[in-house]
């Protein structure tokens, strides 16, 4: 068995992994390896072939491809190791990385590790959609699979459950591709996608989104034949006799995204209930001293470039984390009220730097206050026009106000106003 | 219908109908003989049916009344299971089984119940107080007062254990013919023909009726109509991995009139497995779920483990129950060349073994004239020899073997190499659910998500097809329509 010791192991090689890579490269790392179980580096950008990556971060619209182009250009001028075909069966908590290929079985003795591993789908399964077993049940992200990198059409006349946004972008894929998109149901009363997604894939070619409705039934036995949808009450429940039986040879599922933690799991590291991924700290170091998380594992993401600014920061922190180690001070912990579903990070552990604070509210707002709260004082207030769980927020707390803090609790509250 | 003119039918010693735990079981038996056998199948793998979806439960053997078949052959099965599931290499584990009672009554139907297990030849049987049921189970739910504890109970994967069988039979020289429905059996002097709808057909000196749902048509085509088949529908909910160690023991609640009733249990996978709800049906192939059904399975766990996240559901799934109107097992000769082994329902998975033993019986009190082979080979490499192996022996393999370094299915960490191996080795998985069967692929927690279009693509490499012609599971069930517009340009 091949046995290694390499500096920064690299669990990933997607937007998050290729980034992080990028960043601890030019904060000092030379000792490092990118392990990427695809045959190719990229990650799920390689089957995103529509536009829109990259705004933020370079300034254009990129496709994905492109995107991920501009990654491993960056990673390739800087000669970065990255081993294709690699899967990565374990991490220790100790940070010996555990993985396999087809020249064999690794066992590397890492300083530092960032995980990057993406997310997955949430399947059928999942959802317990009652029915028959036919094909023709996919997820987005499959079907996206078949159409974008293997050039198939996996049927003709599609309904679509859940609007997020792998979803809307499949509504219009399969419609260019010649298929017949009769209808996108969303269970809650607005859109988890981009607002954006919703006009350019839906509106744009008269895909009818149906709001407050869900999929009851499937029927077939062996292709899919048709779906019967219900409306759905305040509580989600379908409304018996509201159902309506669509014809249809497909459903693609598009109903949220589950961070990819198996690895996680395994290396001990506390897990947040409501994102799915990893607690870290500002530096996007887990509770596993030296494991750094960032990406769609650590949370999901709604673009590609925040992923990357996080992937950056985790690569950064995990070089400082080789170089010496990370400052400890006296650790906040973030709590948000439940309006505010998550905060990013979960605990600040050093007060020294400015800290930006990623988060998602619960349900569509208008005109709200966020505040930010220390035991009795309020440190920090911002407006929102408009806030929605389909769209990441942020806010930004200064080292001053941090110093300030004398509760080692930071309340994160969403108000009227 | 007959064969086209001039075609030579093929004749066989034994030709099974129903490739499900019965006739595949009974195939391997029989092939300890020196004869030829043909095992027909109507679907594109074995295991589609019952065998497919049920408990996976191999019952000690204490629910069947005393002096009925499903008694013998459940207790005589379970006996003989851990040796066969050790010889195919199929999972399979004695975790015990327990039957809570929540008040006198209750204890007064598991004394009953104890009484008949001791009747039957059950070892080992035990009722338990409260307290020491939660030494022994500490999920088991707190209104539970008392419990039956029956330790030979077990847990195996019924698909495995049917595919193995099949395997074995082959490897020992059995036939297999898929998608092969029988739709008409004529006998004359020496033989029965039997016709496929798609116009093939078999010829049997003796054959066996093991076809499930179907085994009552099956008489009916050689002129027995003294048996009705009525399916009584299952559903389950399987959670992920996480919650398999919730429960060590099979775990029931005391029966009613309907049944067993729901079970909680780790399956030999490691998954946790609740259900099944019953319903009576006439459809033999509607294997639907219900919102009523699984909400049904969700309402009534609590009663019997608590900390059961429904939450961690990675997919239900619904089989039939092959339930025939006389309420025992048929297992007896109809005339001179068949025999029936039909009304397999529970515990039909336990009793295999031992009912495959008794139809070689039959068929030799029939006139079946032959002799145990020296060269019958009774062990078969398991499916899951290579991830059986430490990381210092797979890394050995792997270097001569490069495919078992790929690693196609996250979820359940299955290669590439295991997946060509199920695609090869016969019986030969020929659709994505019969790989998932063989290796785990896609039934892990993204249920495929990331694996099938691999997965795909090789089943399209070695049967030589293009990707639109791979299914799901046979038939119609097809994954692709065609090529995308600009799908093969380079």
């Amino acid at each position: 068995m091949n046995r290694e010791q390499i500096d920064l192991i690299i669990v990933g090689g997607g937007p998050a992994g290729l980034a992080a890579a990028v960043a601890a490269y030019d904060s000092g790392v030379r000792d490092m390896l990118v392990l990427e179980r695809d045959v190719n580096t990229g990650g799920i950008l390689q089957q995103c072939i529509h536009n829109g990556f990259g705004l933020h971060r370079f300034g254009k619209e990129l496709t994905g491809p492109e995107y991920a182009w501009e990654y491993e250009r960056m990673a390739a001028e800087r000669n970065i190791p990255i081993r294709c075909g690699t899967t990565v069966l374990n991490v220790s908590p100790d940070k010996v990385v555990t993985a396999v290929n087809s020249d064999g079985v690794s066992r590397i003795e890492a300083k530092a590790v960032v995980l990057a591993m993406g997310c997955r789908e949430r399947s059928r399964g999942a959802l317990n959609i009652p029915g028959s077993r036919p094909s023709g049940i996919f997820t987005a992200g499959t079907a996206q699979k078949y159409v974008n990198c293997m050039g198939y059409l996996p049927g003709r006349e599609v309904v679509i459950l859940g609007s997020g946004d792998i979803g809307l972008i499949m509504a219009r894929r399969m419609t260019l591709e010649g298929a017949k998109v009769k209808a996108v149901c969303e269970i809650m009363p607005y859109s988890g996608g981009l607002a954006r997604n919703i006009r350019q894939c839906l509106d744009d070619f008269d895909i009818p989104l149906k709001l407050r409705h869900t999929v009851t039934a499937v029927h077939g036995r062996e292709r899919l034949t048709g779906v019967t949808i219900s409306e759905t009450d305040e509580y989600r429940r379908p409304i018996p006799g509201t159902e309506e039986y669509i014809s249809c040879d497909t459903l693609l599922l598009s109903v949220g995204l589950i961070p990819e933690n198996e690895l996680s799991k395994g290396a001990g590291i506390s897990l947040d209930p409501i994102t799915g991924g990893a607690v870290v700290d500002e530096k996007r170091q887990t509770s596993c001293p030296g494991i750094f998380a960032c990406g769609n594992v650590l949370h999901v993401h709604d673009l590609v470039d925040f992923v990357s600014e996080e992937a950056a920061l985790a690569g950064k922190s995990a070089a400082e984390y080789i170089s010496g180690g990370l400052d400890e001070g006296a650790p906040l912990d973030l709590k948000p009220d439940g309006k505010i579903r998550y905060t990013i990070p979960q605990r600040i552990a050093s007060r020294d730097e400015d800290v930006k604070v990623y988060f998602r509210v619960d349900n569509i707002y208008k005109n709200v206050k966020i505040k930010v709260i220390n035991g009795d004082k309020t440190i920090f207030a911002k407006k929102l026009a408009a806030a929605a769980p389909g769209e990441m927020e942020s806010l930004t707390l200064t080292g001053a106000q941090l110093a300030e803090c004398g509760d080692a609790k930071l309340e994160f509250v969403l108000e009227a106003g | 219908m007959s064969a086209a003119k001039g075609m030579i039918i093929k004749m066989y010693d034994a030709v099974i109908i129903g490739a499900g735990v019965i006739g595949a079981m009974t195939a391997r038996e029989l092939s300890k003989y020196n004869m030829s056998i043909c095992v027909l199948e109507r679907s594109n793998d074995a295991a589609a049916g019952a065998s497919r979806a049920n408990s996976g439960i191999v019952h000690a053997g204490f629910d069947a009344k005393p002096k009925t078949l499903k008694a013998r052959f459940n207790v005589e099965g379970s006996e003989m299971m851990p040796q066969i599931a050790e010889e195919l290499g199929v999972p399979y584990r004695q975790n015990g089984s327990l039957v809570l009672g929540y008040n006198d009554d209750d204890r007064k139907i598991l004394e009953l119940l104890y009484r008949q297990g001791q009747e039957n030849g059950v070892r080992g049987l035990e009722i338990l107080g409260g307290e020491e049921l939660r030494k022994l189970e500490t999920a088991v739910s707190r209104s539970a007062v008392c419990a039956l504890h029956a330790p030979t109970g077990g847990i195996i994967c019924p698909y495995e254990l049917t595919v193995a069988a099949l395997g074995s039979a082959m490897d020992n020289g059995a036939e297999f013919l898929r998608n092969f429905e029988v739709s008409e059996i004529l006998e004359d002097k020496d033989s029965l023909t039997i016709y496929a709808s798609d116009g093939r057909s078999v010829k049997a000196r003796y054959a066996v009726n093991a076809a499930g749902v179907y085994s009552d048509k099956i008489a009916r085509m050689v002129g027995d109509d003294s048996f009705s088949i009525h399916p009584r529908r299952g559903e389950y909910l399987l959670l992920d991995k996480d919650c398999g160690g919730i429960v060590d023991h099979t775990i029931f609640k005391v029966p009613t009139k309907k049944g067993k009733g729901i079970l909680v249990s780790p399956t030999a996978d490691g998954n946790l497995l609740l259900g099944p709800t019953a319903e009576e049906q006439e459809e033999r192939d509607n294997t639907d779920t219900t919102a009523a059904g699984l909400n049904d399975i969700i309402a009534q766990i609590n009663e019997e483990a608590e900390g059961v996240p429904v939450r961690a559901v990675i997919t239900s799934f619904a089989g039939l129950r092959a339930a025939a109107d006389t309420g025992d097992f048929i297992i007896r000769p109809y005339k001179t060349r068949m025999v029936h082994a039909a009304g397999i329902e529970s515990p039909g998975l336990s009793a295999s073994p031992a009912i495959a033993v008794r139809i070689a019986e039959l068929l030799f009190e029939l006139g079946l004239k032959t002799e145990k082979r020296a060269d019958f080979k009774a062990e078969r490499k398991s499916y899951y020899w290579f991830r059986r192996l430490g990381a210092e022996e797979k890394d050995a393999y792997i270097k001569d073997h490069p495919d078992f370094g790929k690693i196609v299915c996250r979820c359940e960490t299955v290669s590439e190499g295991e997946i060509l191996e199920a695609i090869r080795r016969e019986p030969k998985a020929l659709d994505l659910d019969a790989v998932k069967r063989r290796t785990r692929s896609g039934m892990g927690r993204c249920q495929g998500g990331f694996c099938s279009p691999r997965i795909v693509e090789l089943l399209a490499r070695e049967q030589g097809i293009p990707i639109e012609r791979v299914t799901k599971s046979g038939g119609g069930s097809y994954l692709n329509i065609c090529r995308t517009k600009g799908g093969g340009q380079a």
